[in-house]
């Protein structure tokens, strides 16, 4: 028996979510916030039950992305992830804003172990995971805790990207974390850097998503995400691997 | 109040160790409560008593024993030890609220007393963890 009782019930608290996908990479930088939050939100206009799990602790930025602001999660036998733009959200910001939160790993595990015992989900057709970019605790701990995750790959046209991606890639087939796909963001011209990278690894290649110099402006604004080309393209990609 | 989820872990985890040891009935829950997780003793014990029976019959009627775990915390930089009581007066309720829903959120807001570091270590008094389970085979 583990003395801890929080790992026993994570099982109940997802029973309600139908498909859980973790957004990784292993690099920072390549934009798995975005792409997290942009799939959500894609979903959610889509008429799918969406939520949106931030976990990087310590640079938690899909607030940023979808425009949500700190305030304590409601408790009702558990707490409740806020119903943010039609989306299920929760991220570290909502308890401590902008305030830096310093943890070491097995601190970042326990929080992660906390969050997953105690947050009611409810009904929701996907559960989207921003993992941290890392090799290390957290994304090792939600292969162990969400049995039902399936990765979602996020890589860019890049060979200091590429490289590490590959390293994330062989890493899940290591842990028999089931890949659905590889998604190649902020492309800036024709090329298969990150397709062969897929087929090397014998993962579907879902296509890409354009760099948009226009994204940023519209960060916090989800109406105005929804008109950006990276937003347009991820749409077409969620219609054919995901809602087709 | 999250307490429930809280109690829920607790009776399933109780139920789980009951089976491994060949428990047929479960007689007394010993409980540690971390003092960093901000539980009212005397709630969580009328939590947990109404949680139980929901969870499985068997865990109706079953004594239960909570003790708390003062909390000490361990700072890296300077090796300073210090407890809750160092923490509290800085706290505000919201903050005070983050902890008590994931005690590590203490590291946004509390500082080492002695070298105002970030860097510590929770050594001991965070969360809910199941002592020892007893009953009847």
């Amino acid at each position: 028996m583990s003395p801890d009782p929080r790992p026993a019930v994570i099982s109940r608290r997802l029973q309600g979510v139908r498909r859980l996908l973790a957004v990784t990479g292993g690099k920072g930088g390549i934009g798995k916030s975005v792409v997290s939050s942009l799939l959500a939100l894609c979903l959610a206009r889509a008429g799918a039950r969406a939520g949106l799990l931030d976990l990087d602790f310590t640079g938690p930025c899909d607030h940023l992305v979808l425009g949500f602001g700190a305030g304590l999660p409601a408790e009702e036998s558990g707490l409740v992830p806020p119903l943010e733009h039609g989306i299920r959200c929760l991220s570290i910001a909502h308890f401590v804003g902008a305030t830096a939160t310093p943890l070491r790993g097995e601190e970042a595990s326990s929080m992660l172990v906390e969050l997953l015992a105690v947050v009611r989900w409810g009904e929701l057709d996907y559960l989207i995971v921003d993992l941290p970019p890392g090799l290390g605790d957290i994304p090792l701990e939600a292969v162990r805790l969400l049995p039902r995750g399936q990765f979602l790959v996020v890589a860019t046209p890049s060979a200091v990207a590429v490289g590490t991606v590959q390293r994330t890639l062989e890493l899940l087939g290591q842990v028999r974390a089931p890949v659905i796909g590889v998604l190649e963001n902020m492309r800036r011209r024709a090329g298969t850097m990150v397709a062969r990278m897929a087929a090397r690894a014998g993962v579907p290649f879902w296509g890409s998503l354009p760099f948009d110099a226009r994204l940023e402006e519209a960060l916090g604004r989800p109406e105005r995400l929804a008109q950006t080309k990276a937003y347009a393209a991820l749409e077409a990609i969620v219609r054919a691997h995901l809602l087709g | 109040m999250h307490e429930f989820a809280l109690a829920e872990g607790v009776a399933v985890t109780a139920l789980e160790g009951a089976r491994t040891a060949g428990l047929r009935r479960i007689t007394r829950l010993a409980i540690s409560i971390g003092e960093l997780q901000q539980l009212d003793r005397e709630l969580f014990a009328a939590v947990l008593r109404e949680v139980m029976p929901q969870i499985h019959a068997e865990l109706e009627a079953v004594e239960v024993e909570l003790r708390t775990v003062p909390a000490v915390l361990g700072c890296r930089a300077c090796g300073r030890e210090f407890g809750w009581d160092a923490c509290v007066a800085s706290l505000g309720q919201t903050a005070a609220e983050a902890v008590h829903f994931v005690p590590e959120l203490v590291h946004a807001y509390v500082r080492c007393p002695q070298c105002g570091s970030p860097d510590y270590a929770i050594v001991r008094g965070r969360g809910v963890w199941l002592d020892q389970v007893e009953g009847l085979p």
